[in-house]
């Protein structure tokens, strides 16, 4: 049993996910405003309890490892860190906008989530799924064409536009910046409908899965959320020295 | 009786700690891991930075502390955690990391108030302190006169109405050239100055005569500096320095010995970052010895922030029953005898 977690937005989602039998056993996200601290926790104590699992039998701590909220971020991260270290398991790291990305598993076209990074920027990737094709069948693979990043939502306006071909957009960022995505895209897109449009931990179970196999998981002690950006005291330190030189 | 062993987990600002305590007094471990070096770059604790380093550090930590206390897992009654005040976000690992080790080792779990702490610090060395006792707790982010009335039971009798003690010395170590941490430095440098050099003002507060505030001597110390640089004379810097400090003490000591002698206390003691200034130790030392009270203080290192007073307090929490449930929050601003 794989027990997954994103808390990366405003979206709290946890799951726990039968590794061996390719099942989500139990899912439970709140898409409210509501602090994670008080119902990260609780929400994976209840799918326990109703399953009847066994805390023990969890092999591992799948974590939506950033970008995102800095404070959701901490609470994910530390959360999995916390289960992983007590049960001697490993944590897998699962990029946070590749997880979204895989809410449209199999989408044929670009798919591109956009979380908002404030600051006109966005959290945002953009990827495509490769048909693949063993013994008369068919599965995706998940193919990077650009890999996540904080970019200026207009940088990633051009890049798609050059591609020129459909797009499905999904994320928190969606609301902020559609208007935009509407004006400035020369390409046909869409919006991912409710229940795909936001973070999900089965989507990161898929990913984890994958990695778990792969033997991708790492110590608890040496987790640490991918941020991809600095703190503002560190960036003023460096723009302070630069300018020194 | 059987032994109850306690984990105690601290995050509240920039040093990660974890501990184990039996039976509320017996440290097996106390594991500090400080980023003073990372924070002196910026001249202050960088509240990002903070919580990210607990984020990397916590684990080794806490696996640090159970090691070195010999102590498995299993043998661990209840994991402590300081859940406020401090820094959200520096408390959000310590508090979602502990709630979840915890969870997954069927373990209870006890919320502990930062200064509730401090001041449990206290029964660390002296097995004979017991409650009611008065307790000046000092440092970076608080000063408070607390009557703790029992094991988990306090009054506060005073607070500061502006800068705490500590936030003062970093303030006028700052300005006097000294650098971070300011604590520390001020005390030692103090030590070759002439304490009554300069007159800087002792406040009192009109409406509550235990409560404290700093800020006007921290002006007075700048208004100081500013004169003598108007008129192009340079100044001492240990003088600045030990009579500053000496300010500082006089408050500190004048208030509480106020208040030891209105409630007629029979022990008292001291906590918090700045109990370990020397120069505060010898004077309230030297005051309590006058009026023939008990006085108590932790060593330096149970003054600084640590996790043994956290397990210590989460020791007597556990023992009246009161545990916390997996939606505990941190609580940056949390009060003292607030639940």
């Amino acid at each position: 049993m794989i027990l997954c977690i994103d808390s990366s937005g405003l979206t709290a989602s946890t799951a726990i996910i039968d590794e061996e039998n390719d099942v989500a056993v139990a899912e439970y996200t709140v898409n409210l405003k509501k602090t994670h601290s008080e119902t990260l926790l609780p929400m994976i104590d209840e799918m326990y309890r109703l399953t009847g699992l066994n805390k023990k039998d969890t092999t591992a701590v799948a974590i939506a490892a950033g970008p995102g909220s800095f404070t959701g971020l901490r609470i994910g991260g530390a959360t999995a860190k916390g289960i992983a270290s007590a049960l001697n398991i490993p944590v897998i790291p699962i990029p946070t906008v590749d997880g979204l990305a895989y809410n449209c598993y199999g989408h044929d076209g670009y798919v591109c989530p956009i979380m908002d990074a404030r600051r006109n920027q966005t959290y945002t990737g953009i990827y495509s799924f490769r048909k693949t094709l063993n013994d008369n069948v068919y599965g995706y693979e998940m193919e990077t064409e650009l890999s996540q990043c904080a970019v200026d939502i207009g940088e990633v306006i051009s890049r798609i536009n050059k591609l020129g071909k459909p797009v499905v957009f999904l994320g928190d960022g969606v609301p902020v910046f559609r208007r935009t995505l509407d004006d400035e895209l020369t390409v046909a897109h869409t919006y991912a409908p409710m229940g795909l449009n936001r973070q999900n931990a089965v989507s990161i179970g898929r990913l984890g899965v994958k990695l778990y196999r792969e033997g991708k998981g790492v110590s608890a002690a040496s987790f640490a959320p991918e941020y991809l950006r600095q703190s503002q005291a560190e960036r003023e330190l460096k723009e302070g020295e630069k300018s020194n030189d | 009786m059987d032994n109850i062993t306690i984990l105690g987990i601290e995050s509240s600002c920039d040093e990660t700690a974890a501990s184990v305590v039996r039976n509320g007094r017996e440290v097996l471990s106390n594991i500090i891991s400080s980023q003073i070096d990372i924070h002196t770059l910026y001249g202050g604790v960088v509240p990002e930075i903070a919580s990210r380093k607990h984020m990397e550090r916590i684990d080794r930590v806490v696996d640090a502390a159970l090691k070195e206390a010999n102590t498995s897992i299993e043998d661990v009654d209840a994991v402590a955690v300081t859940y406020g005040p401090g820094l959200v976000g520096a408390l959000l690992v310590g508090v979602s990391y502990a709630k979840s080790y915890a969870w997954a080792l069927n373990k209870p779990l006890v919320g502990v108030h930062h200064i509730e702490g401090h001041i449990c610090a206290n029964y660390i060395e002296n097995k004979e302190l017991k409650p009611p006792f008065m307790c000046l707790v000092v440092s970076g982010g608080h000063t408070h006169l607390v009557m703790v009335t029992d094991y988990g039971r306090y009054e506060v009798l005073g607070r500061t109405r502006d800068d705490a003690a500590g936030e003062a010395f970093d303030k006028v170590a700052r300005v006097i050239g000294l650098g971070y941490p300011g604590g520390p430095k001020i005390d030692k440098v103090s030590c070759e100055g002439n304490p009554a050099a300069i007159d800087f003002p002792r406040a009192k507060i009109a409406d509550n005569e235990y409560d404290f505030s700093f800020s006007g001597l921290k002006s007075a110390v700048l208004n100081y500096l500013n004169s003598l640089q108007m008129k192009g004379e340079s100044y001492i810097q240990a003088d600045v320095a030990a009579s500053f400090q000496q300010a500082v003490v006089d408050v500190l000591v004048g208030h509480s010995m106020d208040a030891v002698t209105r409630y007629n206390v029979k022990d008292f003691a001291i906590a918090g970052g700045v109990a370990s200034n020397s120069h505060l130790r010898e004077a309230m030392q030297a005051a309590c010895k006058e009026r023939d009270i008990n006085f108590y203080m932790p060593s330096p290192i149970f003054c600084t922030d640590n996790a043994a007073m956290i397990a210590v307090a989460g020791y007597y929490e556990y023992m009246a029953g009161s545990l916390a449930s997996w939606n505990l929050n941190a609580v940056p601003a949390l009060k003292l005898g607030e639940k």
